[in-house]
C-alpha cells in the first residue's frame, strides 16, 4: 500500500471478456427472456439469505427496500447520518421514461437508440434496451410512492426536454427531483427498516471486501461514531455506492462521496469497466477562489428556455447588458442548429472549453460563459420562468450574489459523472462471484457518455427491477451456508483495514490530506478532464506515483483510531483516490480514439468534433489489478451493435 | 476578513463541552461558512490538533447533513442550510458563536454533530405509502390534481436537517412532523393510510425526547425550505380526525 516508488509502466493483455449472462434473440425480448431463465428462490428460503447492500442512494435505496420485501434479510449501510442523505438527493433536472405522454413520437426503442447514440457507440445494446424498457415502470412506481411529479393542470404528468433527445420524455419535480425520487425510495426503505426486515447501519463506511473461497462473502466495516472496525457476513453483497467523480476534488459531487468501496473491491479482484469515461457537465457554477471545496451544478434543464453565448471578440470585458446583440456569439445555436442549446453534455462542455480556451471566456479568470434567460422572460414571463426554475435561481444568486433575472448566470463545465464504473454482466454481477454492483458504481448503461435525466433512470432500473430479478439467480445457485468467521481471508481482510488505518495515523508528517486531494484534483483535471492528450497522461502517469509517495510520507492525521474522526475518513478516501488516478489515466492514454466525455486532442474529426475508431476501440475495457504500481492486465470485452449502427454523432 | 470563532468543543456524547475561541484570517466574502470552517481546520490540523466535526455533504443545500446554530441562530442570519450561508453576511472583525443543534431529542455526538436518528423512526412509523415494487398501476391511472400535487411538493421539500427542532424553544418536531404527513396525506396515492400514518409518526414523535409545540413559530422562521407554520395546523386537523374515526370505528 505505501510508498511503492513504482510506476505504471505499461499494461498487459489478457483474455478477451464475455458477458455470459447476456441472453440472445430480438433485442425486445432478451430481458423477459432473462427473467424467465433465471432460478428462483422460493419464498420460505428467502429469508435464510442474507444480502449486504451498501449505499442508500436510489439504486442502493430501492434495492434495499425491494429486498426486504421480497423476504430476504437485508444489512444495509451508508456513511450519511441517514439515509435520506446519499448524493441521488442532489440530482436536479429529472428523469427519462419512454410513457410517449406528449404524442410527441417517443417508444421504448427511441429511449433506446437515443441512449446508444448519446453514449457514443460505447455501451451493450442489451443492457439499454433493458433500462428503456424498464423506465416506464420507474414512473409508475414513483407516482405510487406518492413521489410528488410536476403536474398540468389536468392533473397529469408534465414532461420537458433534456440535452441530446429531440422529444419531451423528463419527468420531473422541480430542480429537486433526485430529491423526490430518493425519499420514495428511503420512504419505501424506511418501511423495511421499521418492520425489522432491513437491518440499518448509518454512519459506517465499507473499508474492504470479504471473499472467501472465490465468492463475495461480507464486508469489513468501520462504525464512524466509535471507530470500531466490524465484519459482517452475507450470502452476496452488493456495492451502491456511485461514482468517483472526487478523485478530480472538485466536482458536483458530495464533498464525502468516494471511490473506496469499489476500488477496495477491485482490489480484491472486481475488474474495473472504462475507468476514464468520466462526465464534464457543462452548466456549473465557476469557481470563485482557491478556497472553493466544492461545485454546484445548474441543471441542465435550464438549457431548454436559457441561451448560451460568450462576447464575439476575444478580451471583451463589457458588462453583459452592454453588449449588443450583433457582438454575441451564440456558438452552440450556430454551431449545432438542429440541437443548438440542448446538444449532449460532452459537446457542450467542449465548445465551452474552446471558446474560453479563445480568450473570449466571461467572469474571474475568463472561465465562464453566459447562460441567458432574456429572451425566455420575454416569452414567458417571470412568473413562468420562477415555476419552472425558480429553485436554481435562488441557488444561483445565493451563491454568487448576482440576479439571474437581470443579469445572465456564468456557467463553467466541471465533473460530474462517472460512466465507467466496476465491471458487471448482465445480471449486474462483477468479476467476483457474489458481488453486484448497481447505479453509477457499475459501468453499464451509459457508454461513454450519459445523457441528461438518465442516471436517476438507471439507478432506479438497477435497484428496483434489475438486481431483485437477477439476484435470485445466483442465490438460488449458491444455498446458503454460513461463512467461516475465522477463515483465514476474514482475518487478513481485517488486518488489513486496520494496518492502512493505523499507518495513516502514524505517518506523523506536515501536510493535510486535503492538501494532496488539491495537487490530485488539479492534475486530474489538467491532463485527465475535457481534453486528454499523450503527453499529459504520460506527465500525470509519472506525477501520481510521486503524490501517492509523498502523500504516505507527509500525510498529517490528527486523533485517534477509535474515535469520531473525520480527517482520518477524508485521509482514507484519498489514499484510495491516489491509486484510482492511476488507472483513470493508463485507461485515458489506452484509447486513442475520441468517444464521448473521453476526447483525445490527436483524435478528431477536420471539423474538430471527438472521432472515433470503431475498428480499434469498439469494447469495454475491463482492467484486472495486479498490485498498486504494477501493469494492470487488459480484458476487452467486443462490443456488437445490431440495431443501432454506429455512425459520427451528428447534432448539427 | 478577520474573524474570531466561539465554538462548542466536545469530545464525544458523554463528555463535558466548552465554547473555545479560534481567530481565523483571510477569510473571503465568497466562501461558505463551511468553507470557512475549512480553512480553521486545515490550520488546526497542520498545528496537530483536532479539527472541528461538523456534519456536511452535499453543499448544496438539499441532503440536510449540515446544521448549526450561529450566533444563536439556527443556519445564521440568512434564511437557508448553513452550507449556502455565505461570509459576504458578516463583517471583518466580528465574533461568530458555533453551536451544535441543542435539543434533547438530538444528543451531541462530537462538537457540532449531533444524532437526529430520531428522525428516520418518525418517517418509519408511517411516514410513506405502501406500495411494493411491481404493484404499481400505470402512472396516468389517477389524476393528481394540480393544487394537491402542488401541496404535496411544498411540503416533500423537507430536507430533514433539523433547524425546526433547533429553533423551537421546546425541542418539538411538529414542523418536520407534518411536513411528511402532508405531502403523503393531499395525494390520493396516500389516501388509505391516511390515518395510520398521522397516528403512527406522532405516536412515534411523542415517543422521542422532542418537546410539545406551543406554536411560537421559531420552526417556520428557521426552515431553510420554507415550510410553513400552517403545515402544524393541517396536521392537528390530520391528527384529530384521525383520532375520532379510529374512536367510531
Amino acid at each position: 500500500m505505501a510508498a511503492s516508488g513504482k510506476q505504471y509502466s505499461d499494461y498487459t493483455t489478457g483474455d478477451p471478456l464475455a458477458d455470459t449472462k447476456a441472453p440472445g434473440g430480438p433485442v425486445e425480448q432478451r430481458w423477459s427472456r432473462r427473467r424467465f431463465e433465471a432460478k428462483l428462490v422460493n419464498p420460505a428460503n428467502r429469508r435464510k439469505h442474507t444480502v449486504i447492500v451498501v449505499g442508500t442512494g436510489l439504486a442502493g435505496g430501492s434495492a434495499g427496500a425491494t429486498l426486504a420485501e421480497a423476504g430476504y434479510r437485508v444489512v444495509q449501510f451508508c456513511y450519511q447520518d441517514s439515509p435520506r442523505r446519499a448524493h441521488s438527493v442532489a440530482a436536479q433536472g429529472g428523469i427519462n421514461a419512454a410513457k410517449n405522454y406528449r404524442n410527441d413520437g417517443d417508444s421504448v426503442h427511441r429511449l433506446f437508440y437515443d441512449t446508444v447514440k448519446g453514449g457514443d457507440f460505447r455501451s451493450r445494446e442489451s443492457n439499454v434496451h433493458r433500462l428503456a424498457e424498464i423506465s416506464t415502470q420507474i414512473i409508475d412506481q414513483c407516482v405510487a410512492q406518492g413521489v410528488p411529479f410536476a403536474r398540468e393542470y389536468g392533473g397529469l404528468l408534465d414532461t420537458r426536454s433534456f440535452g441530446g433527445v429531440q422529444v419531451s420524455r423528463t419527468f420531473y419535480a422541480r430542480g429537486q427531483t433526485g430529491q423526490q425520487l430518493l425519499l420514495g425510495a428511503y420512504q419505501a426503505l424506511s418501511r423495511q427498516i421499521a418492520a425489522g426486515r432491513v437491518e440499518m447501519h448509518p454512519r459506517t463506511e465499507m473499508l474492504d471486501l470479504v471473499v472467501i473461497d472465490g465468492r463475495a462473502r461480507g464486508i469489513v466495516a468501520r462504525d464512524l461514531l466509535t471507530g470500531r472496525i466490524d465484519t459482517y457476513f452475507a450470502d452476496a453483497v452488493v456495492l451502491a455506492t456511485g461514482g468517483y467523480g472526487n478523485v478530480f476534488h472538485l466536482s458536483t459531487n458530495a464533498k464525502n462521496s468516494n471511490a473506496t468501496a469499489v476500488w477496495r473491491a477491485h482490489r480484491r479482484g472486481a475488474w474495473f469497466g472504462n475507468p476514464c469515461f468520466t462526465q464534464i457537465h457543462p452548466t456549473c457554477i465557476p469557481r470563485s477562489g482557491d478556497h472553493q471545496s466544492k461545485l454546484t451544478l445548474m441543471s441542465e434543464s435550464l438549457r431548454n428556455d436559457g441561451r448560451i453565448w460568450v462576447p464575439k471578440a476575444p478580451g471583451d470585458d463589457r458588462a453583459p447588458q452592454d453588449i449588443p446583440e450583433e457582438e454575441r456569439d451564440y456558438y452552440l445555436e450556430r454551431l449545432y442548429p438542429s440541437f443548438g442549446n440542448l446538444v449532449p453534455r460532452d459537446i457542450a462542455s467542449r465548445a465551452a472549453k474552446n471558446v474560453c480556451d479563445e480568450g473570449r471566456g466571461v467572469g474571474p479568470g475568463g472561465q465562464g460563459v453566459y447562460l441567458d434567460f432574456a429572451d425566455a422572460l420575454t416569452r414567458m414571463g417571470r412568473a413562468a420562468v420562477e415555476e419552472k426554475y425558480g429553485n436554481l435561481f435562488e441557488m444561483y444568486a445565493r451563491i454568487t450574489a448576482e440576479d439571474p433575472y437581470t443579469r445572465p448566470m456564468r456557467i463553467y463545465p466541471a465533473i460530474h459523472y462517472t460512466m465507467g464504473g466496476l465491471w458487471v454482466d448482465y445480471d449486474l454481477m462483477t468479476t467476483v462471484p457474489g458481488l453486484f454492483a448497481i447505479g453509477e458504481a457499475n459501468f453499464s448503461d451509459h457508454g461513454a457518455n450519459r445523457l441528461g435525466a438518465s442516471a436517476l433512470m438507471q439507478g432506479l432500473a438497477d435497484g428496483y427491477f434489475v438486481l431483485p430479478a437477477t439476484l435470485g439467480d445466483y442465490l438460488a445457485r449458491h444455498p446458503h451456508q454460513e461463512a467461516d468467521p475465522d477463515h483465514p481471508a476474514v482475518h487478513e481482510a481485517v488486518s488489513a483495514v486496520t494496518g492502512r488505518l493505523e499507518a495513516l495515523l502514524s505517518a506523523d508528517g506536515d501536510r493535510t490530506a486535503e492538501s494532496f486531494h488539491r495537487d490530485l484534483g488539479q492534475l486530474m483535471w489538467d491532463e485527465c478532464g475535457m481534453s486528454r492528450t499523450e503527453e499529459g497522461l504520460r506527465k500525470a502517469l509519472e506525477r501520481i506515483p510521486e503524490l501517492r509517495a509523498e502523500f504516505w510520507r507527509r500525510v498529517r492525521v490528527p486523533g485517534r483510531g477509535r474515535a469520531f474522526n473525520q480527517a482520518l475518513e477524508k485521509a482514507h478516501r484519498i489514499a484510495d483516490h491516489l491509486e484510482l488516478a492511476e488507472l483513470m489515466c493508463l485507461d485515458a492514454l489506452h484509447r486513442t480514439e475520441s468517444c464521448g466525455g473521453h476526447f483525445r486532442a490527436e483524435s478528431r474529426t477536420p471539423d474538430g468534433e471527438a472521432a472515433r475508431k470503431d475498428d480499434e476501440f469498439a469494447y469495454v475495457a475491463a482492467w484486472e489489478f495486479t498490485g498498486v504500481g504494477e501493469p494492470p492486465v487488459l480484458h476487452k470485452e467486443a462490443l456488437h451493435f445490431e440495431y443501432v449502427h454506429p455512425t459520427q454523432r451528428s447534432y448539427t | 476578513m478577520n474573524l474570531t470563532l466561539r465554538i462548542w468543543r466536545q469530545a464525544d456524547a458523554s463528555a463535558d463541552g466548552e465554547m473555545r475561541t479560534y481567530q481565523v484570517s483571510g477569510i473571503s466574502p465568497d466562501m461558505s461558512f463551511l468553507e470557512m470552517l475549512d480553512t480553521l481546520n486545515e490550520t488546526l490540523t497542520e498545528r496537530g490538533e483536532e479539527p472541528v466535526a461538523f456534519d456536511h455533504d452535499c453543499r448544496e443545500g438539499i441532503c440536510g447533513a449540515c446544521g448549526m446554530v450561529i450566533n444563536g441562530r439556527a443556519h445564521g442570519p440568512e434564511r437557508t442550510t448553513t452550507c449556502q450561508l455565505h461570509m459576504r453576511h458578516f463583517s471583518d472583525g466580528d465574533t461568530i458563536d458555533v453551536e451544535p443543534w441543542r435539543a434533547a431529542a438530538f444528543p451531541v455526538v462530537r462538537d457540532l454533530v449531533v444524532d437526529r436518528g430520531a428522525f428516520d423512526r418518525v418517517i418509519g412509523a408511517g411516514g410513506y405509502i405502501t406500495a411494493p415494487t411491481g404493484s404499481a398501476p400505470e402512472a396516468h391511472a389517477t389524476a393528481v390534481p394540480k393544487p394537491a400535487a402542488d401541496t404535496a411538493f411544498s411540503h416533500a421539500e423537507c430536507i430533514g436537517c433539523g433547524a425546526c427542532v433547533a429553533a423551537c424553544p421546546n425541542g418539538s418536531a411538529m414542523l418536520f412532523t407534518s411536513a411528511k404527513v402532508n405531502h403523503l396525506n393531499v395525494l390520493p396515492q396516500g389516501a388509505p393510510e391516511r390515518e395510520s400514518r398521522v397516528l403512527g409518526m406522532v405516536e412515534q414523535m411523542d415517543a422521542e425526547s422532542f418537546g410539545g409545540c406551543t406554536l411560537t413559530g421559531e420552526c417556520a422562521t428557521a426552515c431553510p425550505k420554507g415550510i410553513p407554520l400552517s403545515s402544524i395546523a393541517a396536521m392537528n386537523r390530520e391528527y384529530l380526525r384521525a383520532a375520532t374515526r379510529k374512536r367510531g370505528a
